[in-house]
């Protein structure tokens, strides 16, 4: 049993208020030779590899994870779920070696952020101070960014955007569909959480509609005319999928204008499609929790620096993973682990008063489109005019033309990179 | 404190706290290499560990993927974002890393 387990709420507010006052008292903490203290808030991809990393990096560091669930459920492969080729225990992880590793776990949620006395407030009203903060709270759903798509729509026409039972509810959906029904997928505009996403999901349903129920049909509305392995993936619906994929881009109508659960419809500029099953992608933002501490700009995304990841907005404050602008890099689970190494590295180094290195950053993101092919698209970063831009003549897409072993191969490393990358988060 | 010293008080520190424990001296891009490589070997992937490999080997391993002259899934599309020099700055520093 790690010590995160049997760290009680009152204990643990106990130890935040001694050290709260024992911080003020003795602030700046890191001029009387304390390693200093970090806050984490967000327990996710970007989260827990950040707090991980901290206190590895530098061990003296108290680092306080802040993450609203003892369970996290992991949306990469969860399409795989919802399609019937995997289980929702295998998307879920807990926190106990994270726990061992010295790292300190709150699990609770963070309710507010005050930048200047820099204090994070917890819902039971404890508080933490910190030396440095870092956010990684992935997305929120902009409930106000759909007409007729609101919590008790999403019941009706799920999002599955967020792992765990939204997952199932589709799942369930899809098996409960008769055969020749019509299974409606609305994608929303960019930017938004995995960009090859929903293009990877309708892969795998039309994986499961043609092995159980030949007759349906599976439509994309799209408020896009391009998105991410294009042409993989319509090369992918034509030579698997024959005629039952059919994308509707912006420019021919495709974007969402309102939704109506009671009716199972969804109204787009030029007409308007009834649904047997309706899998909403609704509009994100970043995490709330950025929008409290002031991060989030008027996009409802975080503009950060991308050296070491702190916000333009508010100095001290550290944003990654999803709801971070981080240029030319997706918002992936990839992503949010490079980057919180790359920030955590920054953040020790900023509390011994010295000055990160330019970093190189990574991304690949892996789609399994049936159970052995998959396809890639991988960039390399580095910062560029304040930004994150893609470094030219590197990353792309797996080729148009591949054999099939070797789609097969890139499905095998597919379910190699969710096993690596789950060990190093969570493991 | 001096990021030298910083450095030093946590590479002592830090032996026997796993693969990772030295990780701030990593050279740029060297920390999202473990995104696709495994720190440990119980991990199942078919992605070949680089660990504490032969740097020579390393660098030319690279070098062969970045030139295209070995065939790859993805490595060609890596290792064309680094130069040279940086290549061989991560395959020294993967190289003195243990499993
Ligand atoms: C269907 C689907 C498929 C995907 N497939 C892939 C893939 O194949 N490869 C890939 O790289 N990426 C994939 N992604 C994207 C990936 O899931 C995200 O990019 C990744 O999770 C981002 O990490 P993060 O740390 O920003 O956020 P998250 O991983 O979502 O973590 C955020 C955490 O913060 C916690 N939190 C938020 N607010 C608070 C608060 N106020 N207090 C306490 N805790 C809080 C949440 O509980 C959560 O645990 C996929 C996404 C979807 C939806
Ligand atoms: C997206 C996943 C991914 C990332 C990121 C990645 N690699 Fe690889 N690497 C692979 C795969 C897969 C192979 C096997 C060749 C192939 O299929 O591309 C490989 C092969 C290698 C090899 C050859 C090893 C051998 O035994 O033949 C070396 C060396 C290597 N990678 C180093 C690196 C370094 C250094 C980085 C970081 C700069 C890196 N890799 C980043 C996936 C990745």
């Amino acid at each position: 049993m790690s010590k995160t387990v049997r760290l009680d709420r009152r204990k643990f507010i106990g130890t935040a208020a001694a050290s709260l006052s024992m911080a003020s008292l003795s602030r700046p903490a890191l001029a009387q030779g304390a390693a200093g203290r970090v806050v984490v808030i967000g327990g996710g991809f970007g989260g827990a590899t950040c707090a991980r990393m901290l206190k590895r990096f530098n061990p003296a560091l108290s680092v306080v994870l802040v993450e609203a669930n003892r369970t996290f459920t992991a949306c990469p492969f969860s399409n795989l779920v919802i399609a019937g080729l995997r289980d929702l225990k295998q998307q879920e992880f807990g926190y106990d070696n994270l726990g061992k590793t010295g790292v300190e776990i709150a699990f609770t949620a963070a309710t507010g952020v005050d930048a200047d006395a820099r204090r994070v407030t917890l819902a039971d009203g404890a508080t933490l101070t910190y030396d440095r903060l870092v956010l990684s709270p992935g997305v929120d759903i902009r409930w106000d960014g759909l007409p007729g798509y609101n919590e008790a729509a999403a019941a009706i026409m799920p999002h599955a955007w967020k792992a765990g039972e939204q997952t199932l509810l589709l799942r369930r959906q899809l098996e409960a569909m008769d055969d020749g029904g019509v299974v409606v997928i609305s994608s929303p505009a960019n930017p938004f959480r995995c960009p090859p996403g929903p293009y990877e999901r309708a892969s795998l349903i039309a994986y499961y509609l043609k092995t159980k129920k030949p007759k349906s049909k599976l439509i994309i509305l799209d408020a896009k005319d391009v998105f991410s392995k294009q042409r993989l993936f319509q090369n992918v619906w034509k030579a698997l999928y024959s005629d039952m994929v059919e994308w509707v881009s912006l420019s021919t109508g495709g974007k969402v204008t309102s939704v109506d659960p009671a009716a199972m419809t969804l109204t787009t500029d030029f007409s308007t499609y009834k649904a047997a099953v309706a899998n909403v992608i609704p509009p994100q933002k970043a995490g709330h929790i950025a929008e409290l501490a002031g991060v989030a700009d008027r996009s409802g995304w975080c503009p950060i620096d991308p050296v070491t990841f702190e916000s333009k907005l508010r100095p001290g404050i550290h944003v990654v993973g999803d709801a971070s602008i981080a240029g030319a890099m997706p918002k992936s689970a990839f992503s949010a682990n490079a980057q919180a190494k790359v920030c955590a590295a920054a953040v020790v180094t900023m509390l011994a008063n010295g000055k990160p290195a330019e970093p190189r950053l990574i991304n690949t993101c892996y789609s399994v489109v049936a159970p052995d092919y998959g396809i890639t698209v991988a960039g390399v970063y580095k910062p560029t005019n304040g930004l994150l831009a893609d470094i030219d003549g590197a990353g792309g897409t797996s080729p148009l033309d591949a054999p099939a072993d070797f789609r097969a191969q890139e499905a095998r490393l597919a379910d190699g990179w969710f096993n690596t990358i789950t060990a190093e988060v969570f493991g | 404190m001096p990021l030298r010293f910083l450095l030093a008080a946590i590479l002592m520190c830090a032996c026997g706290h796993g693969a990772w424990a030295e990780g701030l001296d990593a050279p740029a891009g060297a920390l999202s290499c473990s995104g696709c490589h495994p720190a440990s070997a119980n991990v199942q992937t078919p992605a070949p560990g680089i660990v504490g490999r032969n740097a020579d080997d390393l660098v030319a391993s690279l070098l062969a993927f970045k030139n295209g002259k070995t065939p790859a899934t993805v490595m060609d599309r890596v290792a064309k974002g680094f130069t040279d020099d940086e290549i061989r700055a991560i395959a020294s520093w993967y190289a003195a890393r243990k499993d």
